[in-house]
């Protein structure tokens, strides 16, 4: 095998397009998590295949099949998989002055692959002028979204059928590893002081209420600790800034 | 309705309502939503969601309060995110710690 033979078609990539397959590799790894851990909770390989196809949407996957593994109920699944993708609405926004005009049959494709990868990479784009900004911008949407999408699917299939073989999960420390996955996506994020606030008070509400209320349910009312903590932050910051233009 | 139709059910309506959201974003006009509140409440629902699995998947069983080799299998991992782990890596590391914990009779 000769190693030098991809570089030269590496090298034609433009430096958007290699960061987008940088970024669809490393997202597309911890679809092998999601698989195991899929049909270790209790879905099969097809019901775990479908969520990535069709959901597509990383923190929404890992939290359906935490429900599915603590016993709660379908109803509850939906609404926290629901919940914890508002964020991916917000993208769209977010990308609108890059993004549009599209005609309806892209933002259809736009929307199925407008996730935190693609949106990260579309907005991380910088250009000399307004045209080559936007040409970047595109690009680094569409390769991340694309690569994403095929990585995490297939790797989701080797995964699942991985899984199957597992046998007993909690002998493989794969109920720790769904909450190293967790703990993983929020990492990031833990960025400021109020986000850690609102983590700690989201934990406490879930552990106080997880005795008393049916499973999903606390996890739930967590987010009733996010909306009242926005609330309140926003009005402060409000008051803060009176008399600014 | 068995239970592997309502996981079906329950799949294509949290696939839909996914589609819905992200779609709505790409259509609606930017000054609508374009308010720093809703922004800072849905990057807070966000962190408060992944808070909660993350507390429940580490320290609850159906309805009890449990501490067991999650508790130090996340511990392991949360070393490794301050140390910069990749993603899978600490997701390794912390149920290579749970397992190893188990199979010397412990958690």
């Amino acid at each position: 095998m000769d190693s030098r033979l991809p570089r030269p078609a590496l090298r034609r990539l433009s430096p958007t397009q290699q960061q987008a397959l940088g970024v669809s590799v490393a997202t597309g790894a911890y679809g092998l998590s999601f698989g195991a851990l899929s049909v270790t909770a209790g879905l099969d390989v097809w019901q775990t295949q479908a969520l990535s196809l069709l959901l597509f949407t990383g923190g929404s996957q890992f939290a359906f099949i935490g429900i599915v593994a603590a016993g709660g109920g379908g109803a509850a699944a939906v609404a926290t998989s629901t919940l914890l993708g508002i964020r991916n609405g917000f993208y769209g926004v977010a990308l609108a002055p890059l993004m549009r005009p599209l005609s309806w049959r892209t933002r259809v494709a736009a929307a199925h692959v407008t996730i935190d990868e693609s949106t990260a990479v579309a907005l991380a784009q910088r250009g000399s002028t307004a045209a080559i900004l936007k040409a970047r911008a595109r690009q680094g949407f569409w390769w991340t979204g694309i690569g994403v999408f095929v990585a995490w699917n297939a790797i989701t299939l080797l995964g699942a059928l991985a899984g199957q073989r597992l046998g007993d999960p909690t002998a493989w420390g794969l109920d720790a590893a769904a909450a190293a996955a967790f703990l993983a996506l929020l990492w990031p994020r833990l960025d400021h002081n109020v986000h850690i606030w609102v983590a700690a008070g989201a934990t406490a509400v879930a552990l106080a209420l997880t005795p008393v209320a049916p499973a999903g349910v606390p996890i739930m009312a967590a987010a009733v600790v996010a909306i009242a903590a926005g609330t309140l932050t926003y009005r402060r910051h409000k008051t803060s800034d009176e008399g600014a233009p | 309705m068995s239970a592997y139709v309502m996981w079906w059910i329950a799949i294509g309506a949290a696939a839909a309502l996914s589609f819905a959201t992200k779609l709505a974003g790409h259509l609606v006009p930017s000054r609508v939503v374009d308010n720093p509140r809703i922004h800072a409440i849905a990057a807070l629902i966000t962190v408060a969601l992944l808070a909660a699995l993350t507390a429940v998947q580490t320290f609850t069983t159906a309805q009890e309060l449990i501490f067991d080799a999650r508790v130090v299998g996340l511990a392991a991992g949360t070393l490794a995110l301050m140390l910069r782990a990749p993603f899978l890596v600490v997701v390794c590391i912390a149920a290579a710690v749970a397992a190893s914990l188990r199979a010397l009779g412990w958690g």
